[in-house]
This record gives C-alpha cells, structure tokens and sequence, in this order.
C-alpha cells in the first residue's frame, strides 16, 4: 500500500544521503522523493511515497526519527491532505498534430512552455491519476522525454505538519 | 579562548573527563598528536587502528564510559570500520575521531583520502565531517553526548587536516540543544501499570534482559523484579552478568545455544518480559513460533526496536532502570509457584553438561570451567566468536554486570583480545582474561606487542581445537562433515609467537594440566598467553536446529 511522508530535515551536507540510504539498507522501496525548501531557513522538506504494509511503515517512521538530522515524520496518507506533481513532457509535434495537441493541453489544464519545428514542451500539475491520463494521451502524438519533480504534499485546512518558529 | 582544531579536541577531553585514548597515527593527524604530545595525554599505540577501536570498545564495555579512538585518513579510518560495526551493533558508546585530507582536496581522490562518513553513515549512531572551525565546538559536544545518552553507539568526527591547524573560537557548550534528538527515559505511567497488571494476572511469566539492562546499570531492579514477582530471568549473550549467576531463577542463556530450562520457559511463556532486549534472531530462532503464547511488554529506549521483529501487547519506551523501578513500586505478584517449580526442574533435570573423560583429550569446557573456579568468577572476561564463545557464555558464570565482554550483535572474531586491553587498561589491578579461538586470536594478535608495550597483564587462553570449530560444527550438522576451508594448518607455536613479543608463553594439554597453567598465568605479572590444545571434535550443546522453534534443540544433557 502506498504511504505518503512528509519528512522535515537539517538542511545539510549528506542528510537526502542519509534519508535514501536509510530506505534501501533496510529494504523499503522508495517509489518517489521530492526536496525543497521550507519557509524556516536551514530546514527542508522531502516528501517520499513509499510503497509497504502499515507495520513496515511505522518502522520506517522510527528508524527515520532515529536520524539525528531528521526532525519531524509525518505520514499523509490518512489525513486530508492535497498532493501535486508536476510533469515536463516533450512530445513530437509536426505542424500538423500542433492545434490537436493544444486542445488537449487545454482539456487537462496543461500549459505549453516550449516549441520548436517538430517537438513541444508541456507542463502539467496534478495528482497522479491525472498525469497518468494526460501521459496516456500524449503517446499518441509521441512522448520524447519526460521530467517529473515527484509528488509533494500539504494538510487541508490550516492544519500543519509543524508550527513555523517564531 | 582561540584554539586551534586539534587543540580542541584535547580540550573536549578534557572536559568529557576522558583519561586515556586509544589510536594510531598517520599524515591526517600529525597536528592532532602533536597536541597529544604536548599535552601528555595518556593514549595506547596498538599495533592496528582495528585493534584500537576494540580496545576502546573493550574499555567502554568495561567502564560505561565512552571509548575515544583516533586514526588517520584513508586506510586508517577504513581499518576502524569493523570496529565501529561491532559497537553499532550492541549499542557501546564510542566517539572515533579520523583525520581527513584537507578541505581543499575532499573529494579530489587525494592520497589516503576515503569517504569515511559516508563508508559508516550505517554503522554510526551519527557523523560528522567537520567543515567549519567555528562549529567544531559544538559537534565535539554533540558527539559525546549522542554516543552515550539514549541508545549508546559510535560516533564518528572526520577533521580535515587544515582545520586541525586553523584557530578559532572555543567555548565548549555546558548544554546540547539538539531538536531532533530527545530520548525518553520516563515510560507511559499508563502503560507502566498495565505492565504490573499483566505480572499480576500472569501464571507463567519469565524475564528476558538483554545488553539494555548492562547499559542503563538496571541489574539490581532486574534481580528485585525477579524476586519480589518470582518471575524465573533469562539472558542473552550481551545481558550476561546482568543476574547473578548462582541466583535460583537465574535459566542462563537463552536462544540458539541457550539452555534447556532458558528455551523452554520462554516458549511456555504466558508472559514475557524483555527487558532492553531486541529479539535478535540468535535469540528467538524461527519468529512465528517464538514465545507463542506469550504477552508481550517490551521495554527498551529505543522506539524503532519495540514492534520490529515481535510485536509488544505492553511497549513501553524507556531507560529500562527508570521503568523497572516503577514497575517495581507497582508491583503484585502473580500465583506463579507451579510455574517455577516446572521450571526449577528443567534446571535441574537438564543441566549444561560434557563429558571430561581421560586426560588425554582436554574438553574445552573444563578448561573455562577451571577458569571460574580458579578466578571464583571474579576476573573480567572478554572472549572471541565462535565455539569458545558459547562455552565461555555457558561455563564461565560472570557474576557481575561489565564483566562478561563479548560481541554479541556482529559477531566479531578478533575482537576479545584487544577489548581485552581496553578493560585492562580501565582496570589495571583487575584480572583480565580474554577465551579466544585459536582461529579469532590469529585475527589481532599483533596486539601482543601493545600488551607488552604497556606492561597489561592480560591473560589469552586460546581454546585450540585446530579448527574455525562453529564453522566446523556446522559443516558436521549440515553440510555432511565436508570440512570446507575450516582447518587451521599453519597456525604459529602461541608460546614462541608470545615470546617473540616479549609476552609468556604456556601450553596445557591434558586435564591435570590446565589448574597449574591458570594458577601460573595469574602469578606473571604481565601478558600471558594459555595455549589449551582442546578435543577437535567438541561440539556446542544445546543447539536449537536452525529456522527452528527455540524447544527443538540438539540435546547434550541425555548423554
């Protein structure tokens, strides 16, 4: 069963080492990660989305707060929460195919960043069975390349995983 | 104050109250034990960086104080990984400070460079690679107080060279604000009372203390817990000396060599206590049948370990001497009165037993059974891996915590001799034995010369039996007798290899002369070496069959 957690860190040298290597010694499977910022200076925020039963999961948790760079381990999954990733694709576009191709985009809110004779950048936001959709169509015209940041996630409502500092 | 890096760290010793250092220099840490030297800090030579770190481990064991070990960049630090591996994994407080190259060659592939935080990210508690001076004081804090508060382990600090030249500020922090780290020490009150409830309604609960209960200093609540709630205790390898061993509800070891009386009580359980205990598979052989009737309260300060290979009925997260006091005050026992009986008779009725027949061929168990008797169970032993390692478990009874030293998690040959030296060098007026293999000794015996360097009077009793002998036992129970790569021909004279390291050399081959050999050993006042050439064939017994439930064992007690 897929978990989402959102973990808040250190931000310092070797802590996403410390994170991933945590996972694959002890045999989770990580199926996403995605790092960034926070608003509080020195901590980041990965949001990884692993794959396992619940009592792997809370040991995954405990192992991940026995880190001494890691500070907070929320798991998402249960809570309300939203959770976005965002897709580049290139995709081939003869001159032909060009209008189709914008249509399509349109119908999924997707937004062309890039074209040149033969191929278009797409970007698309979403949940992942949007993106699975939008991916599906594409191939149709010919998916080149993709990029993907990974799935991110926040709480509903004002709820959050942690108080910013005063 | 502005100090230099390497100054730094002779002040951090000094303030952590750290009285001797164990080490190995090299080109990274030319400055460090320049400041050493100039500062007449008491540090050991030994002959290996590998022998250094267990012999800091060796004296961590021995003191609960934190181990310090230093060696260089590169092939230094690499040399210190199994050491750090061995400590990892029964939790002893060790703070390893490496050189590094310095900072403008990191990551350049420059002479004796290695990645050493990385290569032991999985086998430290924490590391650091030191970056920048001004934040060095607080790391050093850092370091001693992961090591040896909470789940103790090793710690690494890798200092460049550069920086140990550099100055800066120094004011070594009284406190440690980590936000990320807050052991819990207190348990739940909530779940401390169901605990003594679930003692109260238990018929047959028994007691299963693990390293934790050396670690915390909880053998005086173990032992009244075990008293006052007549709840029969069991041990494992790293919790022995954790009971007194002539104590009547005392089973001895558990687990794949564990006795009789030990694995039969845990698997009728209808209650099982662990106590700082991890549920090792050494311990509870195949998981499913372990303890199947049991309920659960597990103890330990470590969250992560409750729930991870047996489910706890009653976790409770705590210093387990902080948690077994509570219960204590508590506490109601149970009708647990048949229970011990039963239990008492498997003691009695199947006892560890071996059979010293003639005098020619000299059993490996007499020789550490005459070792108790001769030291009346009061000298520190450390011993190897293998065979000599259970029969030193079983018949040499540690009546006193930190005084039975092994590597119980790992696993590691080579590592009772130079602990051996650090508890020795803990405690110079107390009697150190080491029960090596003749197999493990071979490992690190070039620690001979630090023994003999320091004038330590550590005694080496090498179980010889010609053979990586579990290696060998195991090729006879599963492997039909096909005795791969496990004879050790071409093993030295441990006599002249001692002499020729200015150490005594002693041999014993028969029975009547084994009590001499001792007795001699204990009157040199320095580093002896007991060569005790052992019957080749003696097999560990009991032995629970592999991926088996803990009562299907291989017996010993019916011959």
């Amino acid at each position: 069963m897929k978990r989402i957690l959102a973990i808040l860190v250190e931000d310092r040298a070797g802590v996403l080492t410390r994170v991933s290597g945590l996972f694959s010694r002890r045999g989770y499977n990580i199926q996403n990660i995605a790092v960034g910022r926070t608003m509080e200076p020195g901590i980041s925020r990965m949001t990884v989305t692993v794959d396992a039963d619940p009592l792997t999961v809370e040991q995954v948790v405990k192992q991940l707060n026995k880190l001494v760079n890691v500070i907070k381990v929320s798991d998402l999954t249960d809570e309300l929460s939203v959770g976005r990733e965002l897709i580049l694709v290139k995709v081939k576009a003869e001159p032909g195919r060009r209008s189709e191709i914008q249509q399509m985009a349109a119908t999924f809110r997707a937004k062309i960043i890039d074209i040149s004779p033969d191929s278009m950048i797409i970007e698309v936001t979403g949940e992942e069975q949007k993106l699975q959709a939008f991916l599906l169509m594409m191939q149709e015209f010919g998916i080149k390349e993709i990029a993907s940041t990974g799935k991110i996630c926040l709480l509903r409502g004002s709820k959050v995983t942690r108080e910013l500092r005063s | 104050m502005k100090l230099s890096g390497a100054q730094m760290v002779l002040a951090c010793l000094e303030a952590e109250n750290v009285e001797v250092v164990f080490g190995f220099p090299g080109g990274a840490v030319l400055t460090l034990y320049d400041e050493l030297f100039k500062k007449g800090v008491k540090h050991i030579l030994t002959r290996h960086e590998q022998g250094a770190i267990h012999a800091a481990d060796g004296y961590a064991r021995a003191t609960g104080k934190p181990g310090v070990v230093i060696a260089t960049s590169g092939p230094g630090a690499t040399n210190l990984v199994t050491g750090l591996a061995t400590a990892y994994m029964d939790s002893i407080p060790l703070v390893a400070i490496t050189g590094q190259v310095a900072t403008p060659f990191i990551g350049t592939d420059a002479f004796q460079e290695a990645d050493i935080t990385g290569i032991t990210l999985p086998i430290t508690k924490h590391n650091y690679l030191v970056k920048d001076i001004h934040e060095f004081p607080r790391i050093l804090k850092e370091a001693f107080h992961l090591a040896g508060t909470g789940r103790k382990g090793p710690v690494l600090l890798d200092l460049p060279k550069d920086l140990q030249v550099e100055e800066g500020e120094f004011d070594y922090p009284q406190e440690v604000d980590i936000s990320s780290y807050k052991p819990t020490y207190e348990g739940h009150s909530g779940q401390i009372m169901r605990a003594a409830a679930a003692i109260k309604k238990a018929y047959q609960p028994v007691l299963y203390a693990g390293g934790g209960v050396i670690s915390s200093g909880a053998h005086a609540e173990l032992l009244a817990l075990s008293q006052k709630g007549a709840i029969p205790v069991t041990t494992t390898l790293t919790g022995l000396g954790g009971v007194p061993t002539e104590y009547a509800l005392f089973l001895g070891m558990l687990g794949m060599h564990g006795t009789y009386a030990a694995n039969n009580a845990v698997h009728h359980a209808d209650l099982l206590i662990a106590v700082g205990a991890r549920f090792d598979d050494r311990v509870t052989g195949k998981i499913d049948t372990f303890a199947p009737g049991a309920r659960v309260i597990h103890i330990d300060i470590d969250p992560a370990e409750i729930g991870k290979n047996v489910l706890a009925d009653i976790p409770i997260v705590g210093d387990v001497k902080l948690v077994l006091q509570e219960i204590l005050k508590r506490l109601r026992p149970g009708d647990t009165r048949e229970w011990c009986d039963r239990v008492l008779h498997w003691k009695k009725d199947y006892p560890l037993s071996y059979q010293q027949k003639d005098d020619h061929c000299l059993k490996p168990q007499f020789v550490i059974e005459e070792l108790y008797r001769l030291t009346g169970g009061e000298a520190i032993v450390t011993t190897d891996v293998g065979q000599h390692q259970m029969w030193a478990a079983h018949y040499y009874r540690a009546r006193e915590p930190r005084t039975f030293i092994s590597s119980g998690g790992l696993g590691t040959m080579g590592f009772g001799f130079p602990a051996a030296i650090g508890a020795q060098v803990a405690f110079p007026a107390k009697t150190v034995f080491c029960i090596a293999g003749d197999g493990s000794f071979q490992m690190n015996s070039q620690e001979l010369a630090t023994a003999v360097h320091y004038n330590l009077p550590v005694k080496v009793m090498i179980i010889n039996n010609h053979y990586l002998g579990m290696v060998r036992q195991w090729q006879e129970f599963f492997y039909e007798s096909r005795y791969s790569q496990t004879s050790l021909e071409g093993s030295p004279d441990f006599i002249r290899l001692a002499e020729a390291y200015g150490a005594r050399g002693l041999r014993a081959t028969s029975v009547e002369e084994v009590a001499p050999a001792i007795k001699t050993a204990l009157q040199i006042p320095g580093p002896v070496v007991i060569d005790f050439h052992v019957d080749p064939a003696e097999n560990v017994l009991p032995m629970v069959v592999p991926n088996t439930s803990l009562v299907e064992m291989i017996g010993g007690w019916e011959k």
